[in-house]
């Protein structure tokens, strides 16, 4: 069965040249697409086994058990035996702007220099040609919130699809959010020797509590003054740096605050008690600690990373495992990201099967890369599951995409779009098989 | 109550050069005085044990002339001192100072000075001259030559009652020679006691900016080498020529050996050095001994123990409070109890002022040690005779014997206790105020009596000591008094102050007073008189005449003020944090059954089958078996595998890259296990049963690896896998050439150099075994190339950090050219373009199941490296190399299923039975067979799926991780937290001083190749080093 399927996807994508540059994006697909026999999660909770699903013109027209009937000239996919998600959603990423960080400066793109950028927006410097979309294609991300990163106000992100030309052909939303930084209120006093090494110091240098609250209340006043700048219809110097928050302040854009700590946390409360903000967490490593509150606050949590160290030595040893458990008890809105950089966000579905091992139900951990992180990035009504309505952003897998041993993806559709599963990984992997006249 | 001014007390304040050196011309007229002394009433304490009541010490130029009951005649020419109700001790002796030596505070940039990945590399030496070739072994420092009088400094410690200390240049990882001296502010040629009295060693490379050593393991194998170095130069020096530092060396090595350890490891890993070299070191400690009290005692070694205690964090605020560890707030509950638990093990050991932040914290601090249990005459031989016998002065101080220094305090009760003040401090013969005020006992009743031009006025006045009394009319008054023991003032109102309780007259009673009499006099022992003004004005005479002792206070104001000491105090855990033991779990014999068992034999996956393990390994496994009488483990729907083996790993380790040359195959992981890695924990809840400990990548050769088994609790020794081959780290690529430094000047540069890396270092090694062979006296033993021999006679094994496929061809054809094989490429991300050139050379590979493009040579890594390779025939392994992943490497190699189709039962030997093929213990473990080692793991579910959790871990036979137990456990942390965080909480409420609450931050090791994932409060240690 393997085999065949390989051989299948050979006959469909492979092109008999060695490089990335001929991986080309898919063309549009006007005619309808049939995925057939399939177990469909929805993305909702909602699992329908023995399922198809209809795609015309990139949106989804039909999904359910009741039985479909392709024309002659309609694709299809048989999906006997195997399982049908929705696209996954990588919620805060730098794909396309950091190349190679390494050793390779004129490979990044992803901080900019100064404090309150937020003028500054990602779509403008992503790189479709960039080689990590293609990887992550493969293990069935289909869409990616490109954040800026760096000084205090970072700028705004954009979500794109990942088959596209060129920037404006992968916009999907953009500028969904600003982003900003919180100080940190940790002291890195101490310095506790470890293993005896003499060597090591306290990490020393800047201490949180007050200097950190100095920081907060810049970035405070930066938000008021930008509030009164927009009352003003006119001005007779135009200030970018203030007009670019006006979407923010118009609640047309989410305000994402990135912080693990407790105390930044309750700072973004602060925010939505201020400002009426509309804040997203990134990063959340402590939010376990304060669900309630941050549900009773509307705040929303990216989780950065599952597959994490505990914070402290006395943690429970699966905390990060089990954070998003929590966080579903308590009702918080939070999906989970991968940021983990020396894999390139390529195990995000790993991530979630994780989750599911400590807490979460399967398909609620499947919510936490696809419907949830759609809601939380505003593009619920496009997509994030499979419902009628929707983009045909969808992933076809030989078995369950949650766990590294079953999840082979056989087929992506993104915005209907049949798209290629090639990458220079797979090129390579054919490229060796041939030299070592492997089957 | 005697309470007659002794007429001498302000008589010597003028400083004499009583024992002026004969060579030196007076400027004046000769005044050489005998200075002859007796200390007549006192209660003498000789040295610990050994008091005498009411007895007499007669000292004369600067020594003890006699010192008894009876029979003790007191000089014609003695000036006779009355010391009833006093006490007098040897003085104290410092053993760890470096008193009077300039520029010898420790730099704290230096301090921080491991290696670092960006910066340009100081390759030699910038000490001037024919020293040695390590800036940091200076041996030749002499702390006489050094030493000038410092009275500011002398004036602290004496005021604490020391007399002597041993000082020496607290630099380096050779410190040279310290000096005995004492705290006379004299001459130098006169307080020097003894000039050279001990050599000084440490880990800690202080000031030197030389890259050399950039880790405590560099440190020792540089200390180990100086040893070396140094017993061949005996014979050698015409081929080495005048080497000042190795000279002096050798000229030390007949004086007490000191070691500057600062840690209950470091201390062991001082030892072991001394053992190798058949010296023995006197160590300074960390103060936590406690925690390893057993593997202390094993030492052997005489202590120096610090007092400086942690003190309490300020845990009220619950949010900094999480970030605090119990190992940190344990550490605050035990750390006074150090002194005790080395004096129950049996150690010997001295007291030093070191490390004491305030040294008047030095009596409150010896208080709370006893009160912990340290006996008095404990502390009193650890400040005395003991520091006097290890630096072979006792014949000149530490007891009060005839003969000896006249080096003594007179105190006003038993030195340790709260209430004693320590009157003065004799050195040398000379005698130094420290608080003469309180000689006399002031306290009391006396009738005060004014005499003005209106008549007489007659107060009660209650004296409480030396800076408050009471003045009884009527009332109680308010007021203020003072008697510095000479001088007496004392004001005070009429009428008495409408504030409730202001009954004491203690000072700084504030607000506006009325008009108040206004006193001055002279204190004549029992009877005070003087002059003053009364309220209005008019001048006044008064008395005041002792009538009688005062009322006794009953509290005394420590039990008050530091209830944390009562109350129980928690138990040590082995390792010292919440997940450590306190009493370590035994091998059993179990019995599992009914599993889905991977042998990883022949037998393939076996269904419904069963595992025996006795006495620690595997007995049997098959169906159907049976034993009575042992413990049986029902395994219905579970499945057992071997224990998972991580092939390359940093975890355990104090620190993981020699980085300070391109070859340091002399550096041993070894030397420097960290048992206490709570890693260790929590990989044992992942499976994994042995980790291979690596240096780190940060050069070609790097140091030599330690296989470990996770025994969690363990000492360092028995962490060690026993009966393995030993291995040792090569890299290659952009690490070692320092890609990412701005401004490499460390060969090489390019992967043509490291390719002349390896061929000169096997060149070397070859050349080096021939001289060995041929000259065996005259051949100076080099450590870094003997291990480099033993790789040739297949002895040590190369395990190789490797990127792509140009420079893992190189290395192979350099290593066959020598007939090395390189034994594993680690990393391999380009294996699957050479496998058939691997296979052909004969190496493993141990690679990443997914990782690529965190850098340029990673650019082609390939998820389906793994399979290629397994294909084409290599033996592949899976590893983490990451303490995070090494969690998670079951599911690690069920990315083989999925990249590649590599069957289960295969993917899942690609994390046990593969490494320990690589490693050379699949004799012992890495598969299900009976006779091997019992490292077995039961899991919830199919062992290679991300929904699998291990349910136990067994190493040994021993379960070091129970996932039931482990949720216990948490509730005892929690307990335990709560436990600790309200002692803290009390302390402070009661006024004790505390401190902010600091983050028990831990730092994570890595290979210095790429990002690690880790919490919040985790520092990357290659993010310090990078920082500096």
């Amino acid at each position: 069965m393997k085999k065949l399927l390989t051989i299948c996807w050979l006959s469909c994508f492979a092109i008999p040249a060695f490089s990335q540059e001929v991986v080309y994006p898919a063309p549009d697909f006007k005619g309808k697409t049939f995925i057939t026999n399939g177990t469909i999660h929805v993305g909702n909770g909602t699992v329908i086994e023995n399922g198809n699903i209809v795609v015309n013109n990139g949106k989804i027209t039909t999904v359910g058990a009741s039985a479909v009937s392709p024309g002659s000239n309609d694709r299809v996919i048989d999906a006997k035996g195997k399982h049908i998600y929705p696209g996954l959603i990588l919620a805060n990423t730098d794909i396309g702007l950091k190349e190679i960080a390494n050793g390779v400066r004129a490979s990044n793109d992803f901080s900019e220099l100064g404090d309150f950028n937020s003028n500054i927006r990602s779509i403008v410097a992503y790189n479709t040609d960039s080689r990590v979309p293609a990887v992550l294609r493969s293990n069935g991300i289909l869409l990616a919130n490109i954040a800026p990163q760096g000084g205090v106000v970072s700028g705004s992100s954009s979500v794109v699809q990942l088959d596209a030309w060129n920037w404006e052909d992968a916009g999907y939303q953009n500028d969904i959010g600003m982003h900003v930084n919180l100080p940190s209120f940790i002291s890195r006093g101490g310095g506790r020797r470890f293993g005896g090494f003499p060597g090591f110091p306290g990490a020393g240098g800047d201490a949180g509590g007050s200097s950190a609250t100095e920081k907060v209340e810049e970035i405070k006043a930066f938000f008021r003054e930008a509030k009164a700048y927009i009352q003003e219809p006119t001005h007779s110097k135009i200030n970018l740096k203030l007009e670019a928050m006006r979407p923010l302040l118009e609640k047309k854009q989410k305000l994402f605050v990135h912080g693990d700590q407790i105390k930044q946390m309750l700072i973004a409360i602060d925010f939505v008690k201020e400002f009426g903000f509309d804040v997203v967490i990134v990063g959340g490593s402590e939010s376990f600690q304060m669900a309630d509150l941050l549900k009773a606050n509307n705040i929303s949590v990216i989780l950065d990373q599952c597959m994490n160290l505990p914070a402290l030595e006395d943690d429970d040893i699966d905390q990060p495992f089990k954070t998003p458990a929590a966080l579903q008890k308590a009702g918080v809105l939070y999906c989970i990201n991968d940021d983990d950089a020396n894999t390139r966000y390529r195990n995000l579905s790993y991530n979630a099967g994780i989750a599911a091992t400590f807490g979460l139900s399967k398909e609620e951990a499947l919510s936490a890369i696809t419907l949830n992180a759609a809601k939380i990035l505003g593009i619920d009504k496009r997509t994030g599951s499979l419902e009628v309505g929707k983009d045909a952003n969808i992933v076809v897998s030989d078995g369950d995409l949650l766990d590294p041993k079953s999840s082979n993806v056989s087929h992506i559709l993104i915005q209907g779009r049949m798209t290629s599963l090639d990458n220079k990984q797979r090129q390579l992997y054919e490229r060796y098989k041939h030299k070592y006249s492997l089957k | 109550m005697i309470r007659k001014i002794v007429p001498l007390l302000l008589s010597l304040l003028v400083v004499r050069q009583t024992q002026a050196q004969e060579t030196f011309p007076v400027n004046g007229v000769a005044d050489k005085r005998d200075n002859c002394y007796a200390f007549t009433n006192a209660t003498i304490v000789k040295e610990s044990g050994n008091v005498l009541a009411n007895a007499t010490l007669v000292v004369r130029d600067g020594k003890i002339v006699a010192v008894g009951t009876q029979g003790v005649a007191i000089p014609k020419d003695a000036v006779v001192i009355d010391c009833k109700d006093k006490f007098i001790y040897p003085s104290f002796i410092d053993i760890y100072t470096d008193y009077g030596i300039p520029g010898s505070q420790r730099d704290p940039a230096a301090l921080r000075a491991a290696f670092n990945f960006n910066a340009p590399s100081q390759i030699t030496s910038n000490t001037k001259g024919a020293y040695g070739w390590n800036q940091a072994i200076r041996p030749e420092t002499e702390a006489a030559r050094l030493f000038v009088v410092d009275d500011a400094k002398a004036k602290v410690w004496r005021e604490l009652g020391f007399g002597t200390v041993l000082t020496h240049q607290k630099d380096g990882i050779a410190r040279g020679a310290g000096s005995v001296v004492s705290l006379a502010n004299e001459k130098e040629s006169s307080v020097i006691i003894k000039e050279r009295a001990s050599a000084h060693y440490s880990f800690n490379k202080g000031s030197s900016t030389q890259s050399y050593p950039s880790s405590i393991m560099g440190s020792i194998a540089l200390l180990r080498q100086t040893y070396l170095d140094a017993q061949w130069y005996k014979n050698n020096a015409a081929k080495e020529g005048l080497n000042h530092s190795l000279k002096a060396w050798n000229d030390l090595q007949g004086l007490p050996q000191v070691f500057e350890a600062e840690d209950k490891w470091n201390d062991v890993r001082a030892a072991k050095i001394a053992a190798e070299f058949g010296v023995k070191y006197i160590i300074k400690g960390g103060g936590n001994e406690y925690q390893r009290i057993a593997d202390i005692a094993a030492l052997q070694s005489p202590m120096i123990v610090t007092l400086n205690f942690p003190a309490a964090m300020d845990v009220e605020d619950p949010i900094d409070a999480r970030a605090v560890s119990i190992a940190d707030m344990k550490h605050w509950e035990m750390a006074p109890g150090n002194p005790a638990a080395l004096e129950k093990a049996g150690i010997n050991f001295c007291l030093t002022v070191a490390d004491l932040r305030d040294p008047k914290t030095f009596y409150s601090n010896l208080r709370k040690a006893i009160e912990s249990g340290l006996s008095e005459n404990k502390a009193m031989d650890a400040l005395t005779k003991t520091p006097a016998t290890l630096l072979g002065v006792y014949d000149k101080v530490g007891s009060l014997e005839p003969g000896k220094l006249a080096n003594f305090i007179i105190t006003s009760g038993p030195v340790f206790s709260e209430k004693t003040t320590i009157l003065q401090n004799w050195v040398q013969g000379n005698k130094y105020g420290v608080k003469e005020d309180t000689w006399n006992d002031v306290k009391g009743i006396y009738a005060l009596t004014i005499t003005g031009a209106g008549g007489t006025s007659n107060y009660t006045l209650d004296v409480k000591s030396g800076m408050a009394a009471n003045v009884i009319g009527k009332d109680t008054l308010t007021g203020k008094f003072s008697h510095d023991g000479k001088m007496v003032k004392l004001n005070f109102g009429t009428q008495p102050t409408r504030r409730p309780g202001a009954g004491n007259m203690g000072g700084g009673m504030g607000g506006r007073m009325p008009a108040q009499y206004r006193l001055s006099g002279v204190s004549n022992g029992n009877s005070w008189a003087g002059t003053g003004e009364d309220t209005a004005g008019n001048k006044v005479t008064w008395t005041a005449n002792w009538s009688g002792a005062a009322a006794v206070n009953a509290t005394s104001d420590s039990a008050r003020r530091r209830p944390s000491f009562a109350g129980r105090i928690g138990k040590v855990q082995y390792p010292f944090n919440g997940y450590g033991w306190e009493e370590a779990p035994k091998a059993e014999n179990i019995l599992i059954k009914n599993a889905t068992v991977w042998t990883n034999e022949k037998e393939g996956k076996l269904e419904g089958a069963d595992v025996l393990i006795k006495n620690g390994k595997i007995v049997k496994v098959g169906k159907n078996i049976s034993e009575d009488g042992i413990r049986v483990i029902d395994a219905t729907g579970k499945h057992v595998t071997a224990g998972v083996i991580d092939e390359h790993s940093h975890i355990a380790a104090a620190s993981i890259n020699e980085g300070g040359q391109s070859v340091t195959s002399e550096a041993r992981i070894a030397d420097n296990l960290n048992p206490e890695d709570i890693n260790i924990y929590r990989q044992l809840s992942g499976g994994v049963t042995s980790s291979h400990i690596l240096h780190g990548s940060a050069n070609t050769i790097g140091g030599q690896t330690q296989m470990i088994k996770m025994r969690w609790g363990a000492n360092p020794d028995d962490l060690m896998f026993k009966g393995w081959d030993p291995f040792i780290k090569f890299a290659l690529g952009e690490n070692v050439k320092r890609t990412t430094s701005i401004n490499n000047n460390r060969f090489p540069d390019t992967r043509m150099g490291v390719e002349q890396i390896l061929t000169d270092a096997f060149t070397r090694a070859q050349d080096y075994e021939k001289a060995m062979k041929a000259d065996p006296g005259g051949t100076r033993r080099d450590l870094e190339l003997e291990a480099l021999v033993e790789i040739l006679n297949k002895k040590r094994f190369i395990t190789c950090h490797s990127y792509v496929q140009s420079e893992i061809t190189a290395a192979m054809r350099v290593g066959e050219k020598f007939g090395v094989t390189f034994n594993t490429f680690t990393h391999i991300m380009e294996g699957y373009k050479v496998a058939d050139k691997m296979k052909a050379h004969g190496s493993n590979a141990s690679t990443f199941s997914d990782w690529w493009y965190y850098k340029v040579e990673v650019t082609d890594a390939n998820a389906y490296n793994a399979a290629i390779m397994q294909k084409v025939g290599l033996n592949v392994c899976i590893n983490s190399d990451d303490a995070e992943m090494a969690r998670r490497l079951n599911q690690e190699a069920g990315k083989a299923v999925r990249y590649g189709g590599v069957g289960e039962e295969d993917a899942l030997k690609m994390v046990t039975l593969n490494p320990a093929k690589a490693l050379h213990i699949d004799n012992k473990v890495g598969s299900l067979k009976a006779g091997k080692d019992a490292d077995v793991v039961i899991w919830s579910e199919h062992p290679l799926s991300i929904y699998a959790k291990a349910e136990k871990t067994i190493v040994d036979g021993i379960v070091y991780f129970d996932r039931e137990k482990d949720m216990e456990q948490r509730k005892k942390i929690a307990a335990e937290r709560f436990r600790l965080s309200q002692k803290m909480i009390g302390e402070k409420r009661s006024g004790a001083p505390t401190r902010p609450a600091e983050p028990s931050w831990q730092i994570l090791m890595g290979c210095g190749d790429h990002e690690h994932k880790d919490g919040i409060f985790t520092i990357d240690a290659e993010d310090i080093q990078s920082q500096q």
